[in-house]
C-alpha cells in the first residue's frame, strides 16, 4: 500500500503507456480488446484511489528518478488534476468494453489490435497531461495524445476520415508548435520549465513584451487544441468520421484535457500574474467563449447528420467552459471544472447512443433514423436522456454546470451573461428537438421496420454512462465539492 | 528596446522569417505534401528559435573538465531532441495519411479532395 501511495501519480500514466505497446506485439485483436479493457480498469482504480488521496491529505508531488524541481521532472496532483483523471480513465473503463463489437462492424479485422494501442496511448497522453507539473512535459503528453488521436480518426469506415484526420493533423500540430514557441518565451524570461518554478518567477517580468506574446501564442495554441470558436473548424468532420467508439472516447476527453491545459497554465503558471485582468484580455476571451455556444448551437441546429449535429453542440458546450474560465470568480471557474466532469458523461453516452444506431442502420443520418423510438426504444430513449442532459434540464448534469455558471455570472455581477446562457440552452432545444421529433413522431421507411435493438454489449455501457449522467445532476454534491475546492485552489495562486 | 541592427539578433530574425514562410506554406498551398513540409518548415524555425537561445558566446559543450569555464546551456538542446522526435513522428503520419488519399481519392490536392467530398454529399 505505501508502494502505491508513493508512486501512484506516476502509475495511472506508466500503466497504459507501457500496456500499448503489448497490443502491437502480440497482434490479436480479442487480446488487445480485453488487455485494453483490463488496464482501462485498473487505471480507473487507481485514479479513484488517487483522487482519495488528493482531496484526503492534499496535493501529490512525485519526482520523477527522484530528481528534485525544478531541475528534474515534477508530477503534481491536485484536485483538479486528479479529477480530470478520474474523467479520462472513467470515459476508458466504459468505452473499451463498448468498442469491442462497435469496432468490429467498422473496422477490418487486421487492424483492431491498432484501434486498442492507439486507444491506450491516447489515454496515457491525456493522464499524462493532467499530471505533469513541467510545462515541456506537458507538450510531450499533448503531441502522444494528439497523434494517437489522428490515427483513431484516420481509422474511420469513410474516406473523409482520411481528409478529416489530416486536416486535424495539421491544425493540431500547429497548435501545439505554436505551444512550444509560447513557453521558449516564458523559458527566455524565467529560465525555469517547472510550473510552480515558472509561477514565483514570472510576476518579476509579467510587463516584458515576451511574456505577452509568449501567453499569446500559448492561448491561441490551446484555442486550437481545444476547438474554442472560431479555431474549431478540424473537429466536426474529425468527430463526424472517426469511429464510432473513437469519436465517444475523443468527444469525452480530449478537447476537456485541452481545457484543463488552458486552465493550469492560466491559473498556475500565470497563477500570481491574473493574466486575463492584467493583460485586458477578459472581455475578449469571454466574447469568443459567447460567441461559441450561440455559433455551435445554431449551425447544430442544421445539420442532416446527428453525429456532425453534436460535434457542433461539442463547440457550444466548450464555450461554456471556456466562459467559465473567463469570468473567473469561484463558482463560474467550478462551473467550468464540473462542466468538463458533466459534458464528457453526457456527450460520452450520446456518442455511443449514436453507436448503436450506427450498428444496426448504419448511417446517423437525420433521414434514416425516422421512428426510432418505435425501432429501437432503448437507444432513443438514450439519445433523448443524453439530449435533456444537453439543454440542461433539473436533476440532469448539464443543469448543475449552468447553475454553476451562472451562480458565478451573477456572483460578478454580470446578469446579461447569465441571460445569454439561459438563451443558448434553448437554441440546444431546437436541435434537440429536432432528432426527437423524427425518432418519435415520424413513421419508419417502408421496408426498415424489421430493425432490433442494439447488442447488450453497446447499451449496457451507454445507459451506465448515461445512468451517471443522472446520478451526478442529482446527487451533485461529490464532484460540485471536487470542482469547488479545485477552484478554490486555483484562485489561491502558487501561495 | 528591440535591437533593430544587423546582425544582431540574426538567429531571430532567421526563426521569425521560416516560422513565417512555414505557416504560409501550410496555409496557401492546396498540394498536402507541400502543407505538410511546410508545417517541417515551421517546426524547423522554433528548432532553431530553441537552439539560438540556450547558445552562450565562447561557450563549448557542457563537460566536466578543468578547461572548461563557459558552456551553452543544454536544457533547450535536448528539448528540441524530444522537438525533433515528435516532428518526425508527424511528418510520417502525416505522409502515411497523404498516401492513403491518394488510394481513395485519387488526389492530393485539397481543393480537388474537397470537391470530391461535396459531390459525395
Amino acid at each position: 500500500m505505501t508502494f502505491l501511495a508513493t508512486h501512484i501519480a506516476v502509475l495511472v500514466v506508466i500503466l497504459p503507456l507501457m500496456a500499448a505497446p503489448i497490443c502491437v506485439i502480440v497482434r490479436c485483436g480479442t487480446f488487445a480488446w480485453a488487455w485494453a479493457t483490463a488496464i482501462a480498469a485498473g487505471t480507473f482504480v487507481l485514479s479513484l484511489i488517487m483522487l482519495q488521496q488528493v482531496m484526503d491529505s492534499g496535493t501529490i508531488i512525485y519526482n520523477l528518478g527522484n530528481w528534485e524541481g525544478p531541475w528534474g521532472i515534477v508530477y503534481r496532483v491536485d484536485a483538479l488534476g486528479a479529477f480530470v483523471v478520474l474523467i479520462v480513465s472513467a470515459i476508458a473503463v466504459v468505452v473499451f468494453p463498448y468498442a469491442k463489437q462497435s469496432i468490429e462492424k467498422e473496422i477490418p479485422k487486421e487492424r483492431h489490435y491498432l484501434v486498442y494501442c492507439m486507444f491506450l496511448l491516447c489515454q496515457a497522453g491525456l493522464i499524462g497531461m493532467a499530471v505533469t507539473g513541467d510545462a515541456f512535459n506537458l507538450f510531450v503528453f499533448l503531441e502522444i495524445s494528439s497523434l494517437a488521436t489522428y490515427v483513431l480518426i484516420s481509422l474511420g469506415k469513410n474516406r473523409r476520415a482520411l481528409s478529416a484526420a489530416l486536416r486535424y493533423l495539421i491544425l493540431g500540430t500547429l497548435g501545439a508548435t505554436f505551444y512550444v514557441i509560447g513557453l521558449g518565451m516564458l523559458y527566455i524570461m524565467t529560465g525555469s520549465l517547472n510550473m510552480t518554478d515558472l509561477a514565483q518567477l514570472l510576476p518579476a517580468v509579467q510587463h516584458t513584451g515576451t511574456i505577452h506574446v509568449a501567453l499569446a501564442f500559448i492561448v491561441v495554441g490551446f484555442g486550437l487544441k481545444l476547438a474554442l470558436f472560431p479555431l474549431h473548424i478540424w473537429l466536426p468532420n474529425a468527430y463526424t468520421y472517426a469511429p464510432s467508439a473513437a469519436t465517444a472516447f475523443l468527444a469525452a476527453t480530449a478537447t476537456k484535457v485541452a481545457v484543463y491545459a488552458l486552465i493550469r497554465l492560466l491559473f498556475t503558471v500565470f497563477g500570481d500574474v491574473d493574466p486575463l485582468e492584467t493583460y485586458g484580455v477578459r472581455n475578449a476571451v469571454m466574447v469568443l467563449a459567447i460567441i461559441g455556444m450561440f455559433a455551435g448551437s445554431i449551425i447544430a441546429v442544421y445539420q442532416a447528420n446527428v453525429k456532425r449535429l453534436l460535434a457542433y453542440s461539442s463547440i457550444a458546450q466548450v464555450g461554456y467552459m471556456i466562459l467559465g474560465i473567463s469570468i473567473g470568480n469561484a463558482p463560474a471557474l467550478a462551473g467550468g471544472i464540473i462542466h468538463m466532469f458533466n459534458h464528457a458523461l453526457m456527450k460520452g453516452a450520446l456518442f455511443m447512443a449514436l453507436g448503436c444506431v450506427y450498428y444496426v442502420i448504419g448511417s446517423v443520418k437525420l433521414e434514416n433514423m425516422a421512428g426510432l423510438g418505435k425501432r429501437m426504444p432503448f437507444t432513443a430513449a438514450a439519445i433523448l436522456a443524453g439530449g435533456f442532459s444537453l439543454i440542461g434540464v433539473p436533476l440532469t448534469v448539464g443543469f448543475v454546470s449552468k447553475f454553476f455558471l451562472v451562480q458565478g455570472a451573477l456572483a460578478a455581477g454580470m446578469w446579461p451573461i447569465a441571460i445569454l446562457i439561459m438563451l443558448s440552452s434553448l437554441i440546444a432545444v431546437i436541435y434537440v428537438w429536432r432528432v426527437v421529433e423524427v425518432m418519435y413522431f415520424r413513421n419508419p421507411a417502408i421496408g426498415s421496420e424489421q430493425n432490433r435493438e442494439a447488442p447488450l454489449s453497446l447499451l449496457v455501457p451507454t445507459y451506465i454512462l448515461l445512468g451517471a449522467a443522472f446520478w451526478f445532476g442529482i446527487d451533485a454534491s461529490y464532484t460540485g465539492d471536487v470542482a469547488m475546492s479545485a477552484a478554490e485552489t486555483l484562485l489561491g495562486g502558487s501561495k | 528596446m528591440i535591437d533593430y541592427s544587423f546582425p544582431g539578433l540574426f538567429n531571430y530574425w532567421i526563426v521569425f522569417l521560416l516560422m513565417m514562410i512555414g505557416l504560409y506554406i501550410v496555409i496557401a498551398h492546396e498540394n498536402l505534401i507541400k502543407k505538410i513540409v511546410g508545417l517541417n518548415v515551421f517546426q524547423v524555425s522554433v528548432f532553431v528559435f530553441y537552439i539560438s537561445m540556450a547558445k552562450v558566446k565562447g561557450g563549448t559543450a557542457p563537460i566536466l573538465a578543468d578547461n572548461i569555464q563557459v558552456y551553452s546551456n543544454p536544457l533547450p538542446h535536448v528539448l528540441i531532441l524530444t522537438a525533433i522526435v515528435v516532428g518526425v513522428a508527424m511528418t510520417a503520419l502525416g505522409l502515411a495519411l497523404v498516401v492513403r488519399i491518394q488510394e481513395s481519392f485519387g488526389t492530393i490536392e485539397d481543393d480537388e479532395v474537397r470537391e470530391i467530398e461535396e459531390r459525395q454529399e
